[in-house]
């Protein structure tokens, strides 16, 4: 993470493509972290405008335009990090221009993932800001012939406070950018930030009630033509042979060819791609394709022979990952114990947008693609690598996704049509069915847990195990998976919470797979924390005491999640009785992105099904750029979190995903959304946490000890099918 | 291929087609109305829906030839600024995430609040079931419903996009 950037000195650059009289100014950025000094390679900005930063461009008009350096994907960086910069520079985001920015150099690698993007910029953005609005000023005292001092800006002005004069930022654009760059502007107090902080409207959110947002699947370029895929849903299928005569007498088809999709530029899986010059035609035409696959045995697996083999892999030891005190002795020594077997499914991402992505291969061997993706930055990567291309030859036109979670950091679905592109010389838009979808993954593993605890004779938890039983995400993604080290991947958080238990010992098993796997909103914490805490939860109830009071007795030192449960107790009226019939639950989960406590409320229906009625979270951020977002963003979380819960998760027979479209992988819908109720603690300090992935991993487990104190049944498998408690 | 004739948002668009084509693909691809989105193929999601002479139906599983010499009405016909009762609770409650299936999410409401000028939360249940959000934004949508009904009572005498018949 970038926590400073330096500022050096600025660049002149000429651009090539930018005509008028427009000067063109540009400032590098070096990261201190890691010493490189990154250029500006190239813009395609505004004509007329000059930069102020990287990230800002100011026309004479006074036109403002920000670059967003982190795709937005409904988790509302196209109004956080712009309002960042907007709020140093003291301009409203209200006429600003924010774009996208596309892969280019200057911006480092430009991801949206982890839950990084605010935490990750925050500073950085700031000072940008900041930067821009002092050259401003200086330039504006020059001009006046006045002391700096006797400056301020407000409102995309620079006024002169004795004489009230003022000067707009687009008159002063073209002097403040031929001035030094400060090096460490001040930046604001806190308390005059009039964005940052503030719940702020999302500017995309007026293209998104028009349906004037523009996502991949909506981009069309010239001469574009269209294309559907028939990929095996068995992974690992070899083509022997098609046929494609009846294809090819579909109106409309163009032409037939062999497709290939690389998943994490390693695994290469085979295709029969239609192209049509319309998107029906391409997917009858795919329809009548009669294509002789050799599945090469692939086809044998299943799920319910996978989960005997993790059952069985759980009795063994794999490797210790994390020992405190002496878990062996403690265990042999508690006044009582408990073992419990923990298991998760697989389940898709399921963006509502299904993968696509037009890609046109141009005659002189660059190649230019208009992809909803989580990382521009990611796309050059991996075209780069799999046509062994130089990344100056690729170009990447980020649109909205439609819904990422993880999905979209994987490239494979552009790479592909950047191939059928150059195979037939042509733009071109590969759509995917929502079966691809559902069935090609790569999906979120299952982790199976096998838990051990052991209490005092006070009822004190004395020895805790926590071991992961899973395939490993880092052995799908690399050719070169060292079994002999854990991976981190598959057992974030389960050492990390901030329980004093005096003796643990936690492992890792390793188990073999052969299905793409990938990361998902939340990633692993998404299935360890269900295993995790509902687990604290059966030693509350072996102890007999109330959950969230056993769970704050284990956290004497002060910490975040010491303050968590005690503004979540109160949040969530927990010591108030509930209606008969209802039960609720508590659960919390600290990992990578962030922390966030969760208690759900569950009430038994006259014909036995729970209903989940009010979910009350609590998350801790440290400091909130856009508490309406936040909100938004932990209420996206639970409801995702109540899907993988509940719903059907992916189930494998015969080789492939038995689930294929949202009939048989089912959503949640508006009837059995529960009443939210988000609060953010934001007491400033140094450290921002994460806000798009921590809501979703406490809503499991808080919703299953719910379940256990409504109806006495603990669940220890998911997906749990509400209607059969 | 046969000619379609079809009157989008009280434009004509006329072109050769499959009959069996759904008609989402001649709204998206034909008559270039971008709004209107894919997002299964099955009228599982609602992504897809659209009006019909005023009545939402899912467009990914209705065949473009039974659309000739009927009213389709898309997001981008309801209102001419994006200001309809129905688009102006959106974003008051600031709802859509990835937006990605709100065009028909709106369509649905619009279509619902037109019968139904004061709905009920169950009433709400019943009607927006057909539309799926990944991205979570029930609880908003429920409470824009209820805002846009409010403004829409405000004023009873405008007529707005889908009561045009
Ligand atoms: S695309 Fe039509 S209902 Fe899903
Ligand atoms: S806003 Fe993303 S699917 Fe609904």
């Amino acid at each position: 993470m970038k926590t400073a950037a330096k500022i050096h000195r600025r660049q002149f650059l000429k651009m090539t493509g930018i005509s008028g009289t427009g000067l063109f100014l540009g400032l590098t950025y070096g990261l201190e972290a890691t010493g490189k000094v990154v250029k500006i390679a190239k813009w395609h900005g505004a004509e007329g405008s000059v930069s102020l930063t990287p990230y800002i461009f100011i026309e004479s008009s006074g036109q403002i335009t920000i670059m967003n350096p982190r795709p937005e994907m409904g988790q509302g960086t196209f109004q956080a990090l712009p309002g960042i910069i907007a709020d140093e520079l003291e301009i409203s985001l209200d006429n600003v221009i924010i774009r996208q920015t596309s892969g280019e150099k200057q911006f480092d690698r430009q991801v949206s993932g982890g839950s990084r993007s605010v935490r990750g910029n925050y500073v950085l953005l700031r000072k940008v800001g900041a930067s821009a609005r002092e050259m401003l000023k200086k330039a504006a005292s020059d001009k006046w012939k006045v002391p700096v001092e006797e400056c301020y800006a407000e409102e995309g002005k620079i006024f002169h406070r004795p004489t009230g004069r003022n000067l707009s930022y687009g008159e002063l654009a073209e002097a403040a950018s031929k001035l030094d760059v400060p090096k460490d502007p001040p930046l604001k107090d806190p308390k005059d930030f009039k964005i940052i902080g503030k719940s702020a409207h999302r500017p995309d959110i007026k293209m998104k009630i028009a349906g004037k947002a523009i996502f991949g699947i909506d981009v069309e370029v010239p001469d574009m033509v269209y294309a559907s895929v028939e990929r095996s849903p068995v992974f690992g299928s070899k083509i022997i042979s098609f046929d494609d005569s009846a294809a090819k007498k579909i109106n409309g088809v163009l032409q037939v060819i062999k497709a290939e999709r690389v998943v994490f530029g390693k695994t290469h899986y085979e295709g029969v791609a239609v192209i049509a010059n319309n998107y029906w035609s391409a997917l009858q035409g795919r329809k009548a394709l009669k294509i002789d696959w050799d599945h090469q045995g692939f086809d044998k697996f299943n799920s319910n022979d996978y989960e005997n083999k993790l059952r069985e892999l759980a009795k063994s030891d794999g490797l210790v990952v994390f020992k405190q005190g002496d878990f062996d002795k403690a265990i042999s020594e508690s006044t009582s114990t408990i073992e419990s077997l923990y298991e998760t499914p697989m389940v898709s991402h399921s963006t509502m947008e299904p993968m696509n992505c037009v890609a046109h291969w141009k005659p002189d061997g660059t190649v230019e693609v208009w992809v909803s993706s989580q990382g521009p930055t990611l796309i050059k990567d991996e075209l780069s690598k799999v046509f062994g291309i130089p990344q100056d030859n690729i170009k990447v036109n980020i649109m909205f996704n439609g819904g990422g979670f993880g999905r979209r950091l994987q490239s494979d679905y552009a790479s592909e049509a950047a191939g059928i592109s150059k195979a037939i010389g042509k733009p071109v838009k590969v759509i995917w069915t929502r079966e691809d979808d559902t069935q090609l993954g790569p999906f979120r593993p299952m982790t199976f847990s096998a838990m051990k605890g052991g209490l005092d004779a006070n009822g004190k938890i004395l020895a805790f195990q926590h071991k992961v039983v899973s395939p490993s995400l880092s052995a799908s993604r690399s050719a070169t998976y060292d079994q002999s080290k854990p991976d981190g991947s598959m057992i974030e958080g389960i050492s990390e919470q901030k329980y004093e238990i005096p003796n643990m010992k936690n492992h890792y098993v390793y188990a073999e797979f052969q299905i793409p796997i990938s990361a998902w909103r939340s990633v692993t914490s998404s299935t360890l924390a269900f295993a995790h805490e509902c687990f604290i939860d059966e030693l509350a109830v072996k102890a007999k005491k109330d959950p969230l009071t056993f769970r704050q007795e284990m956290l004497t030192k002060d910490s975040d999640t010491k303050k968590l449960f005690t503004r979540l107790r109160e949040f969530s009226n927990w010591d108030k009785p509930l209606p008969a019939g209802w039960g609720r639950g508590v659960a919390q989960y600290e990992f990578f992105a962030g922390l966030c406590g969760q208690v759900v409320e569950v009430s038994k229906q006259p014909n036995g099904s729970v209903r989940i009625e009010k979910v009350y979270a609590v998350i801790d951020l440290g400091t909130v750029v856009n508490p309406d977002n936040v909100k938004a963003q932990v209420e996206g979380g639970i409801v995702m979190g109540i899907v993988a819960a509940t719903k059907d998760g992916i189930r494998f027979d015969k080789g492939q995903a038995i689930q294929t479209n949202f009939h048989n992988n089912r959503m949640m819908r508006i009837n059995e959304m529960p009443v939210v109720e988000v609060d953010i603690i934001a007491d400033g300090g140094p450290t921002i946490k994460g806000v798009g992935e921590p809501g979703l991993p406490p809503l499991a487990p808080a919703l299953c000890n719910a379940i256990y104190a409504c109806t006495g049944k603990r669940v220890r498998k998911l997906p749990v099918d509400l209607n059969k408690i | 291929m046969p000619s379609i004739n079809l009157s989008i948002n009280n434009k004509q668009y006329s072109f050769d087609a499959d009959p069996q084509m759904p008609l989402l693909w001649a709204i998206r691809d034909f008559a270039g109305l971008k709004g209107t989105k894919f997002g299964c193929g099955i009228s599982q999601c609602g992504a897809c829906t659209v009006h019909l002479d005023g009545k939402p139906i899912r467009s990914c599983s209705f065949p473009v030839s039974a659309a000739a010499g009927h009213k389709i009405t898309t997001i981008e016909g309801i209102s001419a600024n994006g200001d309809h009762p129905v688009q102006q609770a959106w974003i008051d409650m600031q709802v859509p995430q990835c937006g990605y299936c709100q065009s028909g999410q709106i369509m649905s409401a619009v279509a619902l609040l037109v019968n139904n000028p004061k709905p009920t939360d169950e009433a709400i249940n019943t009607a927006m079931q057909v539309n799926i959000c990944r991205c979570g934004t029930y609880q908003r949508i429920r409470k824009a419903i209820h805002r846009a009904a409010d403004i829409m009572a405000a004023e009873p005498k405008k007529a707005f996009g889908a009561t045009i018949k």
